[in-house]
Formats: structure tokens, sequence, C-alpha cells
């Protein structure tokens, strides 16, 4: 079953791709097998990272992007990340709102994900759907994800490109920014570029450029936008386009792709890991008796952690 | 600890033309709160468009919100278009303003659950819990 | 308004009373519930006294009606010159038989019309448009050209009474329709008198039957006001609406910022373009709800009042009829309960008390099947008749404004103008109300009430009679409307005879006409009556609009 899912899948049947989608998000045994077909067919998608805070315009731009790259006839695949809530284990996913009419076009696949991870961050089955969309056939694959939590940074693992969308007027100066964000972008959008304080905006991504970039091969441009009017689209397909070139002549979209594949395998790892110490029977009863135990200050959690190590160890 | 349970994955749409997401808005955030994965399509969404986030999605549930009294025309487009495409072990539900009259035809047609005024946000949670496949 | 010596006495008698009767009373007996919470969340006291009013100043802050700050009433008559306008929100299926339904009305004694359009209406579509599938005059009547505005009003007397139409995305050309019309039976438009809704603002807020993006929408509808000045000078060009943000989920302070605050925005976009204020503002009216607590509902309309004769002033008008909030009000649709319906007859009766204290100039009740369907004829004759016997039965019409004085109504008239302006600061502080729809800021708001709601009728922490108290099993047995299946295939037929018929030639050059002031900046309503005189359809007008300025799509979730 998982074999004919597969090989639909990478022929670019869209209900396979999306019950493919689901098992990988699930994590069942079957997840294993299909990624272990998936895999060899990718490397072919360019995978551009879209983040910036909430309000910034991130759906309007992947809407006309999308729109963009369908008339040079190339076929998108979008995953639009939400936080999952740490409490309900819920998620709203409302990004699609915006591309509804997008998804019509059969080149276009639009997949919404909750981050789902314990940390907030983006769990390894969005690695695992950046490659089936790859795999399937996608030219692009563009990653959505909202400015909360350690999504918003950990997408620099993912992407090929990152793109970190600001917007004039947001209240915040891009200093007060979440710490690492305006770090990680390979091209800076400045949406809204219509609106009062956008030539202030520009000038603070400026100096932080001068910065970041003082001793680097390249100089992170910035692109201003107005989305909701297609004005300067072009100009940053053009952009991502250079980018991707300049990855390829630098060599360094090897060097970013190992470090995707080293991400995804610590993410895998650590989520193999925590559902086996976790969820396997046989260590329930030690997870629980552990946690008695350092509760009453009989035991120190690394230790415990020890014990549980050897114990993994042993099996 | 970590929650590796599958997520229920449901689609809450607004078909047609009517404007009122008051109730839908409210039950997406009642399903997201009971752990659910709820892609919200917002309005003016026509069965076409339903069906196809429905398998991009591959979501277990699809709720259909409408206050305008076109439930008959829309709703039934929809479980027309699911049974085409072999999606029939999605859970079809409808909510909103629907005389009582109509909801045995669209109980026939395949709308497993219809919810009118005064249901509250556990009735569907409740539903969802018990009849998704 | 009492003296110093006065107030420090009541003080004084006010604690020992708590201290020596209302204490040990409650130590034996406690309150019913640890807060008493209005519908705003606002916390309500066992008792309000002199000491709770802080604007006392009564020739200042209170005040006589008819003239500022009008927090009384904006005429000094009010009621006892003339009862507010019952006036019946109306409309289903195909002209013809809304036709019908106004004659019944008016025979029953409303005295203004309100038209209800269907949802293919509303977003500019013909019925025969494929978007119009399945809605066809299912939450309205169907218009989709001059022939159709014809039907509606045959043999109603538009020179004698006046009609409000909801209609607000193409509400210029619905206008454009309603005064041809009036021109082909010979009535001069400078006598025709009614309203538009035409508020877009709250569309993007809560109804959400928006068409165009923000920019052209306001360039529309202050097109509207200059033409209404100039030549339908007995029109109301805007209904600045709260109704819908109510409806839709929101406090009643939230009702009564938001809609404010539109209503200013709209005098702002108006002035920008150089209108003068004094000219378009006699022309504004609102649009209010009528919810379930009674004093909370009076208090709104009193603050709504002063608050816009105030703000009003500041923004620079001199007359004072500029400063008048004159507002129509409508039960409030979400809360009637499908289950026992009969009782809806109850809630309506309070709502529209509310209203008729709070000094509305015009009523719609609502039916008592309106959870299930539009009102069949007993329903909405009942509902009409709530609003007769209050005006005839009740006696509350004998004085102006009754509750005024009232140490409670005038303490929460003051708190929810001092909640208002909070919410003002906080628009303010986003860069004004259309960055703020974009932030999605009201709909959050909204949103968050709304929830919040639902969530303690769940949980049995509100009671809603009939729906999670006081339940009965037996079934719904009351009539239900039933609309002429035929309606549909009349209309459609009655469209293509119109394609037909008309000069094709004529009107494609006034569609284009249309088209490039569209693009320009003319006031569009010459053109657009042009068009409709040569019975150009809705669908094919706004295609125009379409074209020119695009669709809107919400943004995000909230």
């Amino acid at each position: 079953m998982i074999n004919t899912l597969t090989s639909k899948a990478l022929q670019g049947d869209q209900r396979s791709i999306a019950k493919l989608i689901t098992i990988v998000e699930n994590d069942t045994s079957d997840a294993t097998d299909a990624m272990k077909q998936i895999h060899p067919h990718t490397g072919n998608a360019h995978v551009i990272g879209i983040t910036g805070v909430m309000g910034c315009g991130k759906s309007t731009l992947i809407y006309e992007l999308t729109k963009k790259y369908r008339k040079q006839g190339k076929t998108v695949g979008i995953i639009a990340i939400d936080p999952t809530s740490p409490f309900s284990g819920g998620a709203l996913l409302g990004d699609r709102i915006r591309m509804m009419e997008l998804a019509m076009d059969e080149g276009v696949f639009i997949r919404s994900m909750g981050t789902r991870g314990m940390l907030g961050g983006l769990t390894s089955s969005v690695y695992d759907v950046v490659e089936i969309m790859d795999a399937s056939g996608k030219d692009i694959v563009l990653v959505e994800t909202v400015g909360v939590g350690q999504a918003e940074v950990d997408i620099i693992k993912i992407s090929d490109t990152t793109i970190v969308v600001v917007v004039p007027g947001l209240g915040d100066s891009i200093q007060t920014l979440k710490a690492g964000i305006m770090e990680i972008a390979d091209i800076y959008v400045v949406n809204k570029a219509d609106r009062q304080g956008v030539e202030q905006t520009v000038a603070e991504v400026q100096s932080l450029v001068e910065i970041e970039c003082s001793n680097k091969e390249r100089k992170t441009p910035i692109i201003e936008t107005i989305a909701k009017e297609s004005k300067h689209i072009d100009t940053l397909v053009e952009t991502i386009d250079e980018h991707k070139q300049f990855l390829k002549e630098t060599k360094k979209l090897e060097q970013q792709r190992r470090n995707r594949y080293e991400s995804e395998l610590v993410e895998i790892i650590r989520k193999k890991l925590m559902s086996y110490v976790f969820n396997e029977e046989k260590f329930k009863e030690t997870i629980e008796d552990l946690l008695q135990k350092i509760r009453s200050k009989e035991i120190d959690p690394h230790t415990a952690s020890e014990l549980i190590l050897k114990k993994i160890m042993k099996t | 600890m970590i929650n590796m349970e599958r997520k229920i994955r449901i689609l809450i749409a607004k078909p047609g033309l009517d404007g009122h997401d008051r109730g839908a808005k409210i039950v997406a955030r009642a399903l997201r709160d009971a752990g659910m994965e709820v892609i919200y399509t917002g309005l003016h969404q026509t069965p076409a468009m339903i069906v196809e986030a429905a398998i991009q999605e591959d979501v277990d549930v699809i709720g259909l919100s409408l206050l305008s009294g076109a439930h008959m025309t829309l709703f039934v487009d929809v479980a027309d278009m699911l049974k085409e495409k072999g999606m029939e072990d999605v859970l079809l539900l409808g909510g909103g303003i629907i005389p009582e009259a109509d909801i045995p035809k669209l109980h026939e047609k395949g709308i497993a659950g219809v919810f009118g005024p005064g249901t509250t946000t556990e009735d569907i949670v409740e539903f969802v819990k018990k009849n998704v496949k | 308004m009492f003296e110093k010596e006065t107030i420090d006495k009541i003080k004084k008698n006010k604690e020992d009373w708590e201290k020596e009767i209302y204490e040990p009373l409650i130590n034996k007996h406690p309150e019913r519930k640890k807060d008493f919470e209005n519908l705003s969340a606002i916390k309500i006291d066992k008792l309000y006294t002199p000491l709770d009013i802080k604007n006392d100043n009564y020739p200042e802050d209170i005040g006589f009606p008819g003239s500022y700050p009008f927090l009384r009433g904006i005429h000094s008559t009010m009621h006892r010159g003339r009862l507010w306008t019952m006036r019946q929100f109306a409309g289903f299926g195909s002209a013809e038989e809304t036709n019908q339904r106004y004659k019944y009305l008016l025979e029953h004694g409303e005295t203004g019309l309100s038209v209800a359009f269907d949802y293919p209406t509303l977003y500019g579509y013909d019925s025969d448009h494929p978007l119009a599938r399945g809605e066809f005059g299912k939450c309205g009547v169907a218009i989709s050209s001059l022939k159709d505005m014809e039907l509606l009003f045959k043999d109603i007397p538009i020179d004698d009474v006046t009609t409000s139409m909801t209609i607000n995305g193409p509400a210029a050309i619905v206008w454009a329709f309603y005064i041809a019309n009036a021109e082909n039976r010979g009535i001069s438009k400078g006598l025709i008198g009614g309203t538009i809704q035409n508020d877009i603002l709250k569309e993007y807020i809560a109804q959400k039957s928006y068409i165009f993006p923000p920019e052209p929408s306001m360039r529309l509808i202050v097109d509207t006001f200059e033409y209404g000045f100039k030549h339908v000078p007995r029109w109301n060009t805007i209904s600045i609406s709260g109704y819908h943000i109510r409806e839709a989920g929101s406090t009643a302070v939230q009702e009564l910022a938001f809609t404010l605050g539109d209503g200013l925005e709209y005098v702002r976009a108006a002035m920008k373009r150089g209108l003068d204020i004094d000219k378009f503002a006699p022309r504004l009216s609102f649009f209010f709800n009528a919810h379930n607590d009674l004093f909370e509902e009076i208090a709104k309309y009193r603050a709504a009042r002063r608050i816009w004769a105030r703000e009003m002033k500041k923004l620079g008008a001199k007359k004072e009829r500029s400063l008048l909030m004159r507002f129509h009000t409508q039960t409030a649709g979400c809360s009637l309960s499908a289950q026992q319906p009969e009782i809806n007859i109850v809630r309506v009766t309070i709502q529209a008390l509310a209203a008729v204290l709070g000094g509305t100039q015009s009523l719609h009740t609502n039916s008592m099947d309106e959870a299930l369907a539009l009102p069949s004829e007993k329903a909405v004759r009942i509902a009409l008749r709530t609003q007769q016997i209050i005006a005839e039965e009740s006696g509350v019409t004998h004085t102006i404004d009754p509750l005024g004085g009232s140490y409670y109504v005038e303490w929460l008239t003051d708190k929810m103008e001092e909640e208002t302006y909070r919410y003002f600061d906080r628009v303010e502080k986003l860069g004004g109300v259309i960055p703020a729809i974009e932030k999605g800021f009201f709909q959050r708001e909204i949103a968050e009430a709304a929830y919040k709601y639902q969530k303690e009728i769940d949980g049995h922490t509100r009671t809603i009679v009939g729906v999670n108290e006081y339940k009965t099993d037996e079934p719904v047995d009351i009539p239900i409307l039933k609309m002429d299946e035929k309606g549909e295939s009349r209309q459609i037929k009655r469209l293509n005879d119109l394609r037909k018929n008309r000069d094709q030639r004529k009107l494609d050059t006034l569609l284009e006409k249309l088209r490039k002031a569209a693009e320009g900046d003319e006031n569009l309503m010459p053109f657009i009556l042009d068009c409709v005189h040569q019975y150009a359809t809705l669908g094919e007008i706004c295609q125009v609009f379409r074209d020119v300025y695009g669709e809107y799509r919400e943004p995000s979730l909230y």
C-alpha cells in the first residue's frame, strides 16, 4: 500500500501526496518506508522560507510569488505553518484563506501544518513534507511560518533561500525584533512599502545589513514591495534567482543542504528517541518511578537521565 | 508526555455568499481547544474549492457553515463531489440555519450531522470525536 | 448637582447602611452571584446614588433635549412630537412577492419601508450569475435591474413613505435604481426620502458583504454624500451601523465605540475631499442593535448622542443639524432562540422598550420565528403590534428621556462613554480605523467577545432561557414562511427579456463612460444613473467596478 502511494505521489497525484504527508506527520511506521523511497528523488526544488511577524503580509506575498512562478511555468508547493497550542495540542491553520483560489490551479499544492513540536520549532515532519513536494516534481517549495516561537528561526535550516518580511510602522523598531530573526535573512522584504515610515524601516534594515555583512561575500539585498498591489514582485523573483545562482556558484548550496540534513537528522533522532523513552511500555514504569524519586529528592534529573540512557543502550 | 496521537484534521468552510462567520470562527476555536488541527477556508467558497482543499489537506472532517438558506444546494453539491472523488470516509457536517424539515434529506445525501442554533461547542466536539473514521 | 454638604451626608449614610443593614443581610443570605456583570463585562453595583454621578453639571453634561449635548434626545419633543417610525425590515424571493409583503405591512400600520436584499444582490451579482446558485431570494429580495425595482414598489406611494435599503457594496447602484424608478414615476428626486446603509467599514469588520477594497469603496460613499446633499436632499446617504458588529458577537461598548469610530472616519474622508461638513453631516444616520440588557442599551444610545455631538463639534461642525445622532434600531437577531420560539416575543418586547426609552427615531422588531426562517405574516404582525402596544398602551412616551436622572443610568452612560474613548485611543495608536481593520483589531476584539459569550453559555454560567435552561422536548410547531418556487425562473426570464429588449449599443457606450469615470475622480452617481436608465443590470455595473477596482479578500483569520 505504501509503495503504491509513494509511486503515485512521485508522479504528482495530489491525493497521494496529501495522504503521504499525513503519514509522515503522524510518524507511523510507514513513514520510514515512504521517505526511503522519496528521498532519492529530491534535490531539484528550490526551497524558499518566508517568515515575519503577524500582519506583515506574508500570505499575500506568497500568493503573488506563486502567481509569478506559475506564469513562468513553474509548479509550486506551499507549506503554511502555524503554531500548535502547547495546552490543547490543537492548531488554527488560517493561512489558506488568502490562497483558496490559487489551489484550484493544478500546478499549485498547498498544505497547512501545525508546528506540533514540543519546543515550538519545526518538527522533522516539515523536512519530510518539503522532500515529498520536491520529489513529486514541484519546482518551487515555499515554506511560510508565523513569527512566533522558534519556528521562524528554524526555517533557515530547511530553506535554500530565507526571506524575512518586515513592514513599516509596526511600532517596534527592527532592533527590538526577536533576537536571531533578522540575522537569518538571505533577502529582506519591506512589504506595505506605501505605508508611512517606510524610509525609516528601510534605513534600519540597511544599517543592520552593513553590520551583519561587513565581512561577508554577499550583501543581503533589501526589496520594497506592495504585495496587495502586486508591485515589485518581479524584482523579488529575480533576487531569489540571483541568490540561487550565488548558492550554486559558491558551492554554498551544498553546505546549506548539508546543514538541512544535519538538522533533520537531529530532529528525527530526537523525535524517535523521545517517543521510545516516553511511549514504550517497558519504559513507562521506569520513567514514573524515576520521576517519583526525583520529586522526593532521592535522585537528581541528571543521574536519572543517565540511568535511562544506559537502559536504552542495553536494549 | 509527547503527544504522538494522531491529530484530527478538520476543514471549516463557508460555502456560497453568506458572510456570517461568527459561528464558524467559534467552532474553529473550540475544535482547536479540543486538540484538533483546524483549517479555516474563509468566506465565499465554491464546493469545488472546498473539496480541493479537503484533498490537499487530507482532512478527516469537513464542517460547512451556512446561514443564508442555500444549504440544500451547496451542502449537497459538496456531498456529491466527495462521493464522486471516492472521499466518503470524510465525515461531513453542516451547521447554521437549517429548518428541521430539511435535515432528513441532508442526512440522506451524506451530511452526517446537522447543528442548528442552540448547539453547544461540546456537542460538536463530541460528535466529531465519536464519528470520525 | 448636590451641595458638598449633602454629598458628604449621603456618603456617610451609605457607609452606615452598608455596615449596618446590607452586610448583615448578605452574611446570612448571600447574593445570588459573586459579581453582577453586564454584557460588556462592566461590574454593576448593588445600588447607585447621587454619589455615582460624575458628570453632574446638569446644564453642560446632561442638558435638554434638542440642544447640545443632546444626551436626553435630539429633538425637543421626541416621541411626544412624533412616534418613531415603525419600519420592519422585509424582503424575500422575487420583487412581486416582497411587494405584497410591503403592502401587508403598510396595511397593518408600519410607517416606513425597509428592504432586505438577497445575497447575490448584496454582492452585486445578477440572479443568473453562477455564484448566485442556490441563493436566489433566500434571505432577501432579488433585485438585478431597474425593472425589478419598479415591481418592488408597484402601487406603493414612495413620495409619501420613506424607504430604507440595507445594501452596502453596491449601494450607489441600488440607490440609483430607486431614484430612477421615482423619476420614471414622475416623482422628483428632491422629494424622495429614505436611507441607504452604505457603510462599508463595518462590512470589513463584521457583516462581510464587501465587494471592492477600502479606498474605492470610500470614494463611492463620498460620491453618494455629495450627490445626496446636492440632488436628493431628503435622503440619508449612510446608516452608520453597529447592529452587525453586535450580531457578530461584540459587547455593547464595542458596538458603541466601533460604530462612532467608523462614523468619524466617514466624516474625515468627506472633509478630505473638500466637502463642507455642515452640508453632508445632517444626512448621516446611524443604526444600532437593541440587545437584552435593558439599561445598558438605554445608556448606550444616550452616550452615543453625547459623544457624537461633541466629536462633530470638534471636527468643526457649526450647524446644530450636523450634531444630531439620528438612529434606527433593530432588536437583536442573535438573541433569538430556535427553541420555544414564542418566548422570542418577550425578548423582542424588552429590547424594543430599550430602544424607545433610548430615544430611537426608527425601529424594527424581530419576529419570533426568525431563528428558523424569514418571518411569516402572523409573526411579523405580532412584531409590529409589539411596537404599537409600547407606543399606545405603555405610557413611556408621555415624557422625554424618562430614565434621565436615574443614578444607575446616568452612571452607566458616563461609564460607557469612558470605555468608548478608551477604544478611540487604542484605534488611534494603531494608526486609525482602516489600518486597524487591516491589522484585524476589530475583528479580533469581536471574535474574543463572541467566544467568551459562547463559553459562558456552554458552561452554564450564562442562562439562555429555553436553550441551556428551562428546556422542553416539545417539537417546534410554528408556521414557516414558504416562498414561491417559480420566483427564480420568473426572475431569470425577466433578466433575459430585459437584456434582449434594451438598446445594447447605447448601454455599452454608457458603461464605457462609467469605466473611464471610475478610473478618474468625477462623481460616479450621474454615470451610474445613466446606465441604470438604460436598464443596465446590477451585475453589469458592478463588473465595471470589479474590473477597475478589484475585489477585496479578507486578510486573515482574525
